[in-house]
């Protein structure tokens, strides 16, 4: 058997997948992040910013999907609440960035919230079917709303200054306050993850009705996993804005919750960084693609239905695999030895 | 040349996922024969029905069907090979009347009985035509399911259980049933725990046991022998 | 009184001709569901590609509405059977939410291709001249082709109710519903009968797509709001009844073009309003029973 994620089933697989990202040699962690912090110098900024907002949104989806068994496709309204109301906050408030940021947080958590009180009570499919026509009424309500400027957007969101003195308009100031909420995301979902509550999240995803006669509240678990990757969601909703200067109806469209869900299975469902992986992948395509007149999404599609019917691990799940089988078969023949 | 048997089962070995139930079992059942298999549950019964008409799909061995090869075969021909299955929980469709689960097989040779026969054989099963299979009773199940496969057309039947949880009346017709199908020619494979009902209605007599067979008996041995039986299935 | 009679007739109807594409749609992926247990993403592509096939046979090859109508559907049937056959027949053993998956990045490529091959723009399918003109109906005028876009699809969504619930071939279905694996040794060919339903289900897009392309504009995103319409429909209809499906269809089309003279803006939110509120107040569905997720 492999790692992949099953949701719904009995396997004894999702325990080694979390042992995997614990064993995950620390090495490993401190060279991608020393590799983050040079990276501007080698690689386009923005490029690079705009694959770690990717990767924090597919870290929701992740959480969501790979550790609660909750597969999402309404992450546009989170990504497109967070992003209209950090502008909004920014840009008529003339709030600083790092408080636009929590308020777009605050509007995504309320929307995971209001999302949860529908759809909780329903699992698998369904719960994807109902996110993903609650995401499309949000929609609507973000293109009849006065303050989202419709067609146009929110234009000219200032990115601001933090503590007074660094000016995001710097790209590479704005590069490294963008790192330090990513590794923030990805440490708090780890902890998350690995705490006492992630262990029920995951007891919940893996048997709903054997959680419910330990006693647990499972429903009460479910939205607050659900409302904590909508947060999540929002901080890369609410970084894109301030990236880009812009929050439109794209961001809440649902392409752009597909696109989540494309980052995260490709990168690996149930690992620690394969939203990473993922966002990196998906960031590369397009830009290797931007000069041809082939249209992304046609190789997003071909890229993630192979992905499906191949390496449903995604690219990390894939890699780890590999480095398991070896590792067994090491085991092994020591054991003949 | 001689026919080949009805079945023909060799070293055969069977899975459900990880968990190996069959460890290398041989029967055969030759042609008109009615062969009873005596075991206790979860010895690999069931498993080898399952395995003989591929709904288990991870086997080796042999598994030969009049001659043809059934691993090889893929599941929906196999029932084209003369085969007729009526599984432990009977498979009547509960969403279906009595009449299309009666008529739900296809019709592959010119054996298949006619709905008229059935409804002759099985009065009961004529006047409940228009309920849905969901609504009749134990009894009425497994006639429907036996009536299904002659519906079929089926020459080698393999019965899972077939008077499990009945009430004896019910078991008395079902034995009627079995005799007028050895009459017939038809060759049966029978699980049973009913020593009674299996020293009753068949020829030859396999005791199963963790996979395997651990004792192929006659009908005079297995009569002579019954207390031994019954000791070593712990019926 | 009579004035508010004469506003909510016209949305009456217009709610029914709506009503009828969205049952077509729901139907298709009901019975797919059904049987495959997938949730088909790609519907509402298939439901574009089927308006653009016969777009495109107008405009290049001057064939009419009616042998678009034949044409369109078996186009789009024989190639998603081939997409079944070939792909999604191999994630039938596994989570079906890959299912899902699948035909969400299928549907990407298939839009994706149209957009880069015809551009963004929607394009205008001319009313059938046999079918064009309005109807007196008595008490009101209406367009010809929309009456027949109704009754088009109460005859083709009846039909399909009936093949399932009367023939042979529809015991199959029911029969493979409950338990596959057994029909197997019954000879029957479940792949073949799964192929078959994935294949139908498209062409009723297909359908769908050809009788929609006169009324709403062709365009390779024709098929992405409808299709999220469509899933809230089949929430509220209970995922896998065919008849509460139908009749979700035709209550929610009408509930939405009804809003319209109420609440103009609120018309296209109508219908995720009313699934949201049935899943809060009525949590087992409208139609009873609900469909675990196996």
């Amino acid at each position: 058997m492999t790692t992949t994620f099953e949701p719904n089933t009995i396997t004894t697989t999702p325990k080694r997948t979390t042992t995997i990202s614990r064993r995950l040699p620390a090495v490993g962690v401190v060279a991608l992040l020393i590799l983050a912090l040079v990276a501007p110098y080698y690689f386009y900024p923005f490029l690079l910013m705009k694959l770690m907002c990717m990767a924090l949104m597919a870290a929701s989806f992740n959480l969501l999907f790979g550790y609660g068994g909750m597969l999402s496709f309404g992450h546009a309204a989170f990504i497109g609440s967070a992003a209209y109301i950090a502008g909004y906050a920014a840009k008529e408030m003339h709030l600083s960035p790092i408080l636009a940021i929590i308020l777009g947080m605050a509007a995504a958590t309320v929307v995971g919230w209001l999302f949860g009180l529908v759809a909780i009570r329903r699992r698998g499919i369904q719960f994807a079917m109902i996110t993903l026509a609650l995401a499309q009424l949000v929609y609507f309500i973000f293109l009849q709303a006065p303050f989202t400027h419709g067609e146009d957007g929110l234009q000219d969101i200032p990115r601001g200054t933090v503590l007074g003195f660094l000016n995001l308009g710097n790209s590479l100031t704005m590069y490294y306050f963008i790192l330090a909420f990513t590794v923030a995301g990805f440490l708090f979902v780890y902890r998350m993850v690995n705490s006492p509550f992630g262990q029920v999240v995951i007891a919940i995803r893996d048997n709903e009705a054997r959680a419910t006669s330990l006693g647990y509240n499972v429903h009460g678990y479910k939205l607050a996993v659900l409302m904590i990757a909508a947060a999540i969601a929002g901080l890369g909703g609410a970084l894109k804005a301030l990236l880009f200067q812009i929050a439109t109806l794209n961001d809440a469209t649902y392409l752009a919750s597909t696109e989540v869900v494309i980052v995260a299975v490709v990168g690996g469902i149930g690992t620690m960084v394969g939203p990473i992986a993922g966002a990196a992948a998906v960031v590369g395509l397009d830009w290797f693609f931007a000069e041809s007149e082939f249209p992304v999404m046609v190789i997003n599609g071909l890229v993630f239905m192979a992905c499906v019917l191949l390496f449903r691990q995604g690219i990390v799940g894939t890699i780890a695999a590999a480095f398991e089988k070896r590792r067994a078969q090491g085991t092994e023949e020591s054991k003949d030895a | 040349m001689r026919n080949p048997p009805a079945l023909d089962v060799e070293n055969l070995h069977a899975w459900y996922g990880e968990s190996h139930v069959l460890h290398g079992l041989s029967l055969t059942v030759g042609e008109g024969e009615t062969v009873a298999l005596i075991g206790r549950n979860g010895v690999g019964k069931s498993t080898l029905m399952r395995s003989i008409v591929g709904i288990l799909p991870t086997r080796k061995g042999s598994i030969r069907v009049w001659g043809a090869d059934a691993i090889a075969t893929k599941p929906h021909r196999i029932a084209q090979l003369g085969l007729g299955y009526v599984p432990e929980e009977r498979g009547i469709y509960a969403s279906l009347t009595v009449y299309e689960n009666l008529v739900l097989p296809l019709v592959l040779s010119d054996r298949g009985m006619s709905t008229d026969e059935i409804f002759e054989l099985f009065p009961n099963l004529k006047e409940r035509r228009a309920s849905l299979g969901g609504q009749l009773s134990g009894g009425e199940q497994q006639m429907l399911a036996i009536a299904r496969i002659l519906y079929a057309g089926a020459r080698l039947m393999l019965l899972d259980e077939p008077t499990e949880g009945l009430a004896p009346v019910i078991v008395q017709k079902i034995g009627e049933v079995i005799q007028i199908l050895k009459k017939k020619g038809i060759s049966i494979l029978i699980a049973e725990q009913n020593l009674h009902f299996a020293g009753r209605i068949a020829d030859r007599f396999y005791l199963i046991n963790e996979g395997r067979v651990t004792a192929a008996l006659d009908r005079d041995e297995f009569l002579a022998s019954r207390e031994r039986v019954e000791v070593s299935v712990g019926v | 009184m009579n004035d508010l009679f004469n506003a909510l007739l016209p949305q009456f109807f217009l709610g029914l001709v709506n009503g009828s594409i969205y049952a077509l749609l729901s139907v298709g992926l009901t019975v797919i569901f059904g049987l495959l247990r997938i949730v088909n993403f790609v519907h509402g592509a298939q439901f574009m590609v089927g308006a653009f096939l016969s777009y495109l046979l107008l405009v290049y090859f001057g064939i009419g509405f009616w042998w678009s109508l034949v044409i369109a559907p078996l186009v789009v049937g024989l190639a998603s059977a081939a997409i079944e056959r070939t792909m999604i027949s191999r994630l039938y053993n596994i989570d079906h939410m890959y299912g899902l998956l699948f035909t969400l990045g299928l549907t990407l490529v298939l839009e994706g291709l149209f957009r880069y091959w015809f551009g963004s723009a929607g394009r205008a399918y001319v009313v059938p001249e046999s079918l064009s003109g309005v109807v007196n109906l008595g008490f009101m005028y209406f367009p010809r082709y929309r009456l027949f876009v109704v009754v088009a699809s109460v005859v083709l969504c009846l039909g399909t109710w009936l093949l399932i619930e009367r023939t042979r071939a529809g015991s199959y279905l029911r029969a493979a519903h409950e338990n596959p694996q057994l029909l197997r040794t019954f000879g029957i060919n479940v792949s073949l009968l799964l192929t078959a339903t994935y294949a139908f289900g498209a062409a009723l897009a297909a359908v769908a797509g050809t009788l929609a392309a006169p009324i709403y504009q062709v365009g390779p995103f024709m098929g992405t709001h409808i299709m999220v319409v469509v899933f809230a429909i089949v929430v509220i209809g209970g995922m896998g009844s065919v008849k509460g499906t139908i009749a979700a269809s035709f209550l929610l089309g009408i509930a939405e073009t009804v809003t319209k003279i109420a609440f103009p803006q609120a018309a296209s939110m109508a219908v995720f309003v009313i699934m949201a509120a049935l899943l809060v107040l009525r949590p087992e569905g409208l139609f009873g029973r609900q469909e675990s997720t196996r």
